[in-house]
């Protein structure tokens, strides 16, 4: 995996690791709505092409809320 | 400079010079006296002094001072009061109710004389040339109480003592004349000058609170003395702040540049420009030069009070390093080319929409500098929204407390600290983490020491023993020194250890808080593997000492909350700031004066850069760019569509410029090369771009990558406010004219207008009419409101017209104050076989941030290198000796600096400061970070320590690459 992407998923993780803690079930909405806030485009786009090569290293709950993102409101 | 101002009176300023004598005192109970005839009303406890001042009358005085308690020893203040005998001294002396007080009698006139006559008698009479002339209050008082004569004269036969001759009357050396100290680089102590009225030492340790000055000796033998026996001042303890020389009333410690330049001919009151304590000084002057910087009395964040850098350190304002001509190169391996400012600004712009139309609108963006003004920075950020067109904006907060508004946002619902500085003075515990007041934020650890002497407890967590955990008459009732990155575990342990004892305000928490997320937090931190013995191996912390602590802080009465970057900058800043609140607020500290939550900023203004809008993903007022509503406010008073997508944040920059899709950066007043962590990295970036811009005093670290330097100011050079990390928004004022040609905020309009902005400011309160206009919390600011009022703290409005010295009084911002879990997660970052220990970064009193101000003053005399603290067993297993040359060497990179041997570090632990560019101590530290905001993780890294011979490789590289990119070429003639 490149450096970058590497980066980039150790970045989501985190933000999921904590979101994960959390109490109630809101946990993936409240991953992708810190990704929305924070993450300027260009990396969202980059994780996005990572979960279509497979998304290697991204835990289950960065799946789920990329998931999220992506759907068309 | 004298003061014949009575205030109260008509046409009298509201901030008087007056020195009243002895301190205010807030007693609800008034006495009632009369004072030459005047009747007058004062707080109880009040003394005659100050009462009598309080009418405009002034009693001769020597020893007395209103920033410190009576000391009655000078017996010039002595008055009469009807029916009692004597004179007593009137500093030390209570009002009474009905007291008759006489402060001018013959009997009175004859004493003072005399008393004046014996002082003068051992003073030498060279006031002609003295360097206190025109501002020695014995010069003063010797006029006050019509002293003509002194009888007493030194016999011709030799032997009668004095102190100020070198020789007596036969010619034999005066063993009583003791020679000038000048070891301090910025003041003299002159013994034969001395009246010992003991001012010195009282501001020491009442103001300052470092005990570093004593009178030895005792009658005629009595001297001020500083340290140990044999010690100067620069030997001693002394931490240079200043007050000694302040408190002097003659000329015995004077400043070096008075004794330079004379006495200073007019005072304008302006804001510090290094740490968030943001202290108020009046800038002396002579012309446009500055003869000396004095804390203002009515600085409501210092109160009269000043370190060593704010005091003296501004002398690289005139420093020879500084750049005063832009400057282009096209590559960075070119010199430098002086260019007009026209050049400059034509360069830059057309680079920048070159590269906009080569790789899109968002392939630049800039950097605000957190040590600009509120204006300059509202200016740097409505470039980037609305000229460069994107969000690429950031600020060195980012690399400090981007964590604080993180967490505070989410528990509160608002990203500042809720006190001000004086709430202190209403505390009974104090929690210090992550912090060391005494050298980050000097004003305001002198201001909690007295608070501590008052009888105050403190409790320290951090992995130094810092000079709060024990020095001069303080003591920590408890100091627990985790490892670096447990601080999650250790706070959620003090909270399981409140809730499974019982120790909660549940009244305060069903009041104002969620009371179902208290329930589930509750349930979380109750857990047994949250428990000080269940953390005890992880974090290093004694279980019995944090039970201990956690019930002080619960029940020890009003408490609060003081942190700094050891909170922060690591991969669960967020976090921890989150856990601080979940402590504030299941102990009801919140909302009065002596508690809160107060984050201790590092830069004078990072909390104004926050709050206008330097970061990516919010606009001024912490407001989201998605927010169509905001967006709608700014794009229809700037005439532009802003971007409703979050920008990059600087390390983000970096990456992207890595990867190639960001090419172009404007950075003002920040040295990213040297601040920012894994200095390989950001040298990477910066050399990937194409054009960036450096805007600062000198050719910084950052600079050795840019195509274009345009010449900064300093805060002696412009207008404009300041916000301090008590959200006091105070004013910078102009005392001389840009050397540069240029305050910061004009630059960045020349380059904006390069760009076709069209901006036509003509002055930095037009800037601050346009946030007050587009930021709710800063509706009521002008500088007209400030000029009258000093100061304010935001949020300023309709609301709060006068500003908001406690937030949360009575209800969070967000409406109810939410727990939030905080599990612990270890960081990324390990200790393993080849990089066994933990590297923690800091700073120290003299020095400040990357040094580029300090480091070109004379306060080089206390720190002029970085060491590496490490504990006497780490360092003996490795053979190292104090002072060697060591290699310090982490995944990242590695460096050389000195040993410094200490027990003040745990062992496994290393520390360093980052303030010399030699060192690069920024080399080591790894693109770990914050999850939640990308702070970076600075404060662990893990590294070996080895003896080497000097500079590794890396640093020689890095020097030979910084010369080379400094060179400028010779001007064309």
């Amino acid at each position: 995996m490149p450096a970058d992407v590497q980066k980039l998923v150790r970045m989501a993780n985190q933000i999921a690791t904590f979101f994960d803690t959390q109490p109630g079930d809101t946990q993936a909405a409240e991953v992708a709505a810190h990704l929305k806030s924070f993450w300027e485009p260009r990396m969202l786009q980059a994780l996005y092409a990572h979960v279509d090569a497979g998304g290697a290293g991204l835990s289950p709950l960065v799946l789920q809320a990329v998931g999220r993102l992506r759907e068309p409101v | 400079m004298k003061d014949f101002i009575i205030p109260g009176l008509d046409g009298a300023p509201a901030f008087s010079d007056r020195d009243y004598g002895t301190p205010e005192r807030h007693s609800q109970k008034m006495v009632t006296l009369t004072i030459d005839g005047f009747e007058v009303s004062v707080p109880e406890g009040t003394s005659v002094m100050r009462a009598s001042n309080t009418l405009g009358i002034t009693i001769p005085k020597l020893c007395a001072t209103d920033n410190m308690e009576a000391w009655g020893s000078c017996r010039l203040c002595a008055v009469e009061i009807e029916g009692r005998r004597g004179t007593p001294a009137s500093c030390t002396t209570p009002v009474t109710p009905g007291m008759v007080v006489h402060t001018q009698t013959a009997k009175l006139q004859k004493l003072r004389k005399g008393v004046m006559e014996l002082y003068i008698s051992d003073h030498p009479l060279d006031c002609l040339t003295c360097a206190a002339n025109g501002d020695c209050e014995l010069q003063d008082m010797a006029g006050a109480v019509g002293l003509r004569d002194v009888r007493y004269e030194a016999p011709a036969d030799g032997g009668f003592q004095n102190h100020f001759l070198r020789k007596d009357a036969s010619g034999a050396p005066n063993p009583e004349w003791l020679p000038k100290d000048d070891s301090n680089p910025y003041f003299t102590y002159d013994p034969a000058k001395c009246i010992v009225c003991s001012r010195c030492v009282r501001a020491c340790e009442e103001v300052q609170g470092t005990f570093a000055l004593t009178i030895e000796g005792r009658g005629f033998d009595s001297r001020v003395s500083a340290g140990m026996a044999g010690d100067t001042f620069l030997s001693s303890d002394c931490v240079s702040c200043g007050a000694c020389v302040q408190a002097c009333p003659t000329a015995t410690l004077q400043e070096k540049s008075v004794i330079e330049l004379g006495t200073p001919d007019r005072k304008v009151v302006t804001t510090c420009a290094y740490c968030g304590v943001g202290c108020s000084f009046e800038a002396e002057m002579k012309g446009d030069t500055v003869v000396r910087m004095t804390p203002w009395k009515h600085g409501k964040a210092n109160r009269g009070h000043s370190c060593v850098k704010g005091r003296f350190a501004w002398g690289y304002a005139t420093h020879k390093d500084r750049i005063l001509d832009p400057m282009i190169r096209e590559s960075i391996n070119d010199p430098w080319e002086v260019v007009t400012w026209d050049e400059a600004i034509t360069f830059a712009a057309t680079k920048l929409r070159g590269i906009q139309a080569k790789y899109g609108v968002r392939a630049i963006g800039g950097i605000t500098s957190s040590r600009c003004t509120n204006e300059e920075t509202f200016l740097v950020q409505k470039m980037i929204r609305s000229v460069f067109g994107n969000n690429n904006t950031d600020t060195c907060a980012r690399v400090c407390h981007s964590p604080t508004g993180y967490g505070l946002g989410r528990a509160f619902g608002t990203s500042a600290g809720t006190q001000d500085f004086d709430s202190v003075e209403h505390t009974d515990v104090v929690i210090v983490i992550g912090a060391n007041p005494t050298d980050g934020h000097p004003v305001f650890a002198s201001r909690l020491k007295k608070r501590l002497r008052q009888g105050a407890k403190l409790i320290v967590i951090d992995p130094r023993r810092i000079d709060l955990v024990r020095s001069a008459h303080i003591e920590a009732s408890h100091h627990l020194p985790l490892r670096p990155g447990t601080n999650v575990a250790v706070v959620t342990a003090l909270a399981h250890v409140i809730v499974t004892e019982g120790l909660y305000n549940e009244a305060f928490i069903r009041e104002r808080c969620d009371w179902d997320e208290f329930l589930h937090y509750a349930e979380f931190v109750s857990q047994g593997r949250h428990s000080p013995e269940a953390i005890a191996l992880l974090t290093g912390v004694d279980p019995q000492e944090l039970r201990a602590a956690a019930r002080l802080f619960a029940r020890g009465g009003n408490g609060a909350i003081y942190y700094g970057l050891g909170v922060t900058e690591h991969s669960q800043g967020s976090t921890t700031v989150m856990g601080i609140a979940n402590l504030a607020m299941l102990t009801g500290n919140i909302g009065r004066p002596g508690v809160g939550v107060n984050p201790l900023r590092g830069q004078n203004n990072v909390q104004g850069s926050c709050d206008m809008g330097s970061f990516p993903h919010e606009l001024p007022g912490y407001r989201h760019v998605s927010q169509d509503t905001t967006r709608e406010i700014f794009e229809k008073l700037w005439g532009a569509v802003l971007d409703k997508e979050p920008g990059l944040r600087i390390p983000n920059m970096l990456d992207a410029a890595v990867e190639g899709t960001f090419k172009g950066l404007y950075v003002q007043g920040e040295d990213i090369l040297q601040s920012d962590p894994d200095t390989k990295h950001v040298s990477a970036g910066l050399a990937a771009m194409e054009c960036v811009i450096v805007q600062d005093l000198f050719l910084n670290e950052t600079a050795n990558y840019a195509h274009v330097f345009l010449p900064g100011s300093t805060f002696l050079e412009k207008d404009g406010t300041f916000t301090n990390a008590e959200r006091r928004i105070n004013r910078v004022r102009r005392v001389m004219m840009p050397k540069n040609g240029y305050a910061d905020w004009e630059v960045t309009m020349l380059l904006a207008n390069a760009m076709g902005a069209g901006w036509t400011y003509t002055h930095p309160s037009q800037v601050m009419d346009e946030i007050a206009a587009t930021t709710p919390t800063f509706a009521g600011v002008s500088y007209e409101f400030l000029e009258e009022k000093g100061s304010v703290q935001w949020p300023c409005n309709e609301l709060h017209p006068e500003g908001t010295p406690i937030m949360h009084v009575d209800g969070f911002v967000r409406g109810k104050g939410r727990f939030i879990v905080t599990e612990y997660v270890a960081t990324e970052e390990r200790t393993g076989p080849r990089f066994p220990l933990l590297l923690t970064t800091g700073r120290i009193l003299s020095q400040y941030n990357v040094g580029a101000q300090t480091r070109r003053t004379d306060n080089v005399a206390w720190h002029a290198e970085d060491r590496l603290e490490i504990h006497p067993h780490d360092a003996e297993v490795r053979g190292i000796k104090e002072g060697d040359w060591v290699r310090l060497a982490s995944r990242a990179g590695e460096t050389s600096l000195r040993a410094l041997i200490t027990d003040r570090v745990s062992p496994g632990v290393v520390y360093t400061t980052f303030h010399h560019p030699d060192t690069q101590a920024n080399v080591i530290t790894t693109d770990f970070s914050d999850w939640a905001t990308n702070c970076p993780e600075y404060k662990v890294t893990a590294v070996q320590v080895a003896l080497t011979n000097g500079p590794s490789d890396w640093q020689v590289d890095y020097g030979r690459q910084a010369d080379l990119s400094r060179r400028i070429l010779p001007a064309a003639e």
